[in-house]
């Protein structure tokens, strides 16, 4: 059964993730490294991808004749996506040890960030959205 | 796709024989696009079959023979009378053997081959696309992978350049030598392109998909084979090579990035270096110097130096100042701020970089900070540099980019 | 160049949603379906996927004792994605203009939801080319 496991972040946590030290840096990018390779040598890896920072985020709208209106500018409390892992596993219980493990990324000063990754079956069968 | 255990020589054998296969069968029937898809389906047989009964004797000749009767059945199903009457249905009929097609073979197919899956009139990536098929003789499952798209999605890019090519009444012949000279760019432009994919999808010495690396440098020493006297043709060969040289030092073991002057230079590939250097010393002996030499040029004085301090950087302000007449463009600009900055000091970098202030092509585009922030750093504005690094981070997509760029935002905040 | 394009939706959008006429419904996903089936015709297609419906989210927060502490509450206000595309095209203008058909998908009466489409672009874990 297909999970998502989504990171997200308000423009303000994403300014802060810029400002962390060397160490800190390091540290995370190290065990986001480790955690992908983990899900992949456990055979729960279907995909992940990071996305592009919250500024060159764009909200689209219908508009007029086929001409998109777009829009770059978002309230200070709104969520952006950061991240996804897409796993395979055989129960929920597996999907919230994983995304527990996730959330244990280390943050400003080492400590596990404890970050709230939220947790949903993907549906199966592409293009049935919300049903 | 069938799992076939296919050795190595045979995958490469394959690959080298398919533009050729695909010349014959394209100038005997006169359909590009059908005989295209006749020569992909003989290359799936040989796939499937090559493993269990071993390499035919003339492996050329029965791919030819294969895609053959692909296309006779093809054109015998089509319903319609009147496409019985069309030049592909007598041609058909009237073929005597595959024998007799081989000996129809050219030494230009591959490159008129060339000349047709670059046509201006195909997007980038559809140009891209049918010439890894076409002349590189992949199939649409390994390019749907070194892309990372679905491979429905990369068949259908492929059957759109080739309706495109259909639709434009291209014949399968070799321009004439003028309009020749007017598409080579186009071709070598499409050359370039699988290259920079393939290197910038590297990381170290991993293959992380299939190597395009490989196969553009592959595709560009056929191309010069083609036309050894092109300098261009023999310039970007050089700027592959020179270029590729550096690959497996660019990022470390934890798969950061490591820029130019940080580098280990044990690492790089000196028999690539060499050839590079070889070629390129031959192709500025051929005539006016054109846009590969010159990045070629400038790839060879950063390889020759044995330490990042030993860089000749005036010679490299040198060419970029060249560079900027014969093909001005923003990331020129941007690495003679680089090159200007490094022999008349930041200041100097630093004001040329105004002038890409108000270029709408750079607009948010992260090297522009990111190279602001190195030379601000280098004129002892930490402030202003690590201001720089942080909103280069915010604009770059790659992942290891970004991380060296916040590294050094941190680097200098912790000071 | 990959982007992905966010549908997102709040409990109180997913209800009004279901209340929707089954006509409407089916009008609503086969502009969808067109736009997918478009999508793979011009080789942009990467994927789409849905998700199910918010009250099947669950939030986690690290573990406690071994056991990861999951919270299922979430305020009425509060967007959840729905679903999203991901496309593989030339521009970032194509991404706007393969949004705004989506958020052009007609809803009740065959009015177009003018629905927001947020569109992101994919970072990679690749050097860039020097």
């Amino acid at each position: 059964m297909k999970y998502i496991l989504m990171m997200s972040g308000k423009k303000s946590d994403f300014e802060g993730y810029a400002t962390w030290s060397k160490e800190d840096l390091q540290a995370n990018v190290a065990f986001m490294r480790a955690f992908s390779k983990e899900l992949k040598d456990s055979g729960v890896f279907v995909s992940t991808e990071g996305l592009g920072w919250p500024s060159e985020a764009r909200l689209v709208r219908a508009g007029e004749n086929g001409e998109p209106v777009t829009d770059g500018v978002f309230p200070e409390s709104k969520e952006f996506l950061a991240g996804y892992w897409i796993i395979d596993v055989d129960s929920l219980e597996q999907a919230y040890k994983i995304a527990a493990r996730a959330s244990q990324a280390p943050g400003p000063g080492g400590k596990p960030a404890n970050m709230p990754i939220e947790v949903r079956p993907v549906l199966s069968g592409h293009a049935d959205l919300g049903i | 796709m069938a799992e076939h255990t296919f050795d190595i020589p045979s995958e490469h054998l394959l690959r080298e024989l398919a533009p050729q296969v695909l010349g014959v069968i394209a100038r005997r029937f006169g359909d590009f696009a059908a005989a295209e898809d006749a020569v992909q389906e003989a290359m799936i047989a040989a796939f499937t079959q090559w493993p269990q009964q071993g390499v035919p004797g003339n492996p050329r000749g029965w791919l030819i023979q294969v895609a053959c009767r692909r296309m006779t059945d093809q054109v015998r199903s089509d319903v319609a009378r009147r496409d019985r009457e069309t030049a592909v249905a007598r041609e058909a009929e009237t073929t005597s053997s595959s024998a007799d097609i081989e000996s129809d073979m050219d030494p230009d197919d591959t490159l008129i081959l060339l000349f047709m899956c670059c046509h201006p009139a195909l997007s980038r990536s559809s140009a891209i696309a049918l010439t890894l098929r076409a002349v590189g003789g992949l199939t649409t499952a390994e390019i749907a992978n070194a892309f990372l798209v679905p491979e429905a999605t990369m068949a259908q890019r492929i059957s759109r350049a080739k309706q495109t090519i259909k639709a434009s009444g291209l014949s399968f012949r070799l321009p004439a030598a003028q309009e020749r000279a007017e598409r080579l760019p186009a071709v070598l432009h499409v050359l370039y392109l699988i290259f920079n994919e393939g290197y910038a999808s590297s990381i170290g010495a991993q293959l992380q998909r299939l190597d395009l690396v490989r196969e553009a440098i592959r595709l560009t020493r056929n191309t010069k084979a083609l036309l050894p006297d092109n300098a261009e043709v023999v310039g970007l060969l050089a700027l592959m090579l020179l270029t590729d040289a550096r690959r497996t030092a660019r990022t470390g073991p934890d798969e950061e990035l490591i820029p130019l002057d940080k580098q280990d230079r044990t690492l790089w590939d000196r028999a690539e270096i060499s050839e590079g250097i070889k070629l390129l010393t031959s192709a500025l002996s051929k005539g006016p110097v054109g846009l590969y030499q010159l990045q070629a040029a400038i790839a060879a004085v950063h390889d020759e130096a044995d330490r990042a301090e030993d860089t000749d950087w005036p010679q490299i302000l040198a060419l970029y100042d060249l560079l900027k007449r014969v093909s001005p463009s923003p990331m020129v600009t941007l690495n003679h701020a680089i090159a200007a900055a490094m022999v008349h000091g930041p200041a100097q970098g630093l004001q040329l970089l105004k002038a890409l202030d108000t270029d709408p092509r750079l607009a948010s585009h992260y090297r522009l900070d990111a190279v602001r922030a190195h030379l601000l750093e280098k004129m002892g504005d930490h402030e202003a540099a690590i201001k720089h690094y942080r909103i280069a981070a915010t604009q770059t997509t790659s992942i290891p980019e970004q991380n060296y760029l916040l590294t050094q935002a941190a680097r200098l905040a912790g000071d | 160049m990959k982007y992905i394009l966010l549908m997102s939706g709040t409990k109180a959008g997913v209800e009004t949603y279901h209340a929707w006429s089954k006509q409407d419904r089916e009008a609503h996903m086969a502009v969808l379906q067109r736009i997918n089936k478009e999508l793979t015709a011009s080789g942009e297609f990467v994927t789409t996927q849905g998700l199910t419906e918010p009250r099947e989210a669950k939030v986690v927060r690290g573990e406690k004792n071994g056991v990861p502490v999951t919270d299922g509450i979430f305020p009425e206000s509060k967007e959840f994605l729905l679903g999203y595309w991901i496309v593989d095209v030339a521009t970032p203008e194509r991404a706007y203009v393969i949004a705004g058909q989506i958020s052009a998908a007609p809803g009740p009466g065959g009015v177009p939801t003018n629905m927001p489409i947020e569109v992101r672009q994919f970072a990679t874990y690749e050097p860039k080319p020097k």
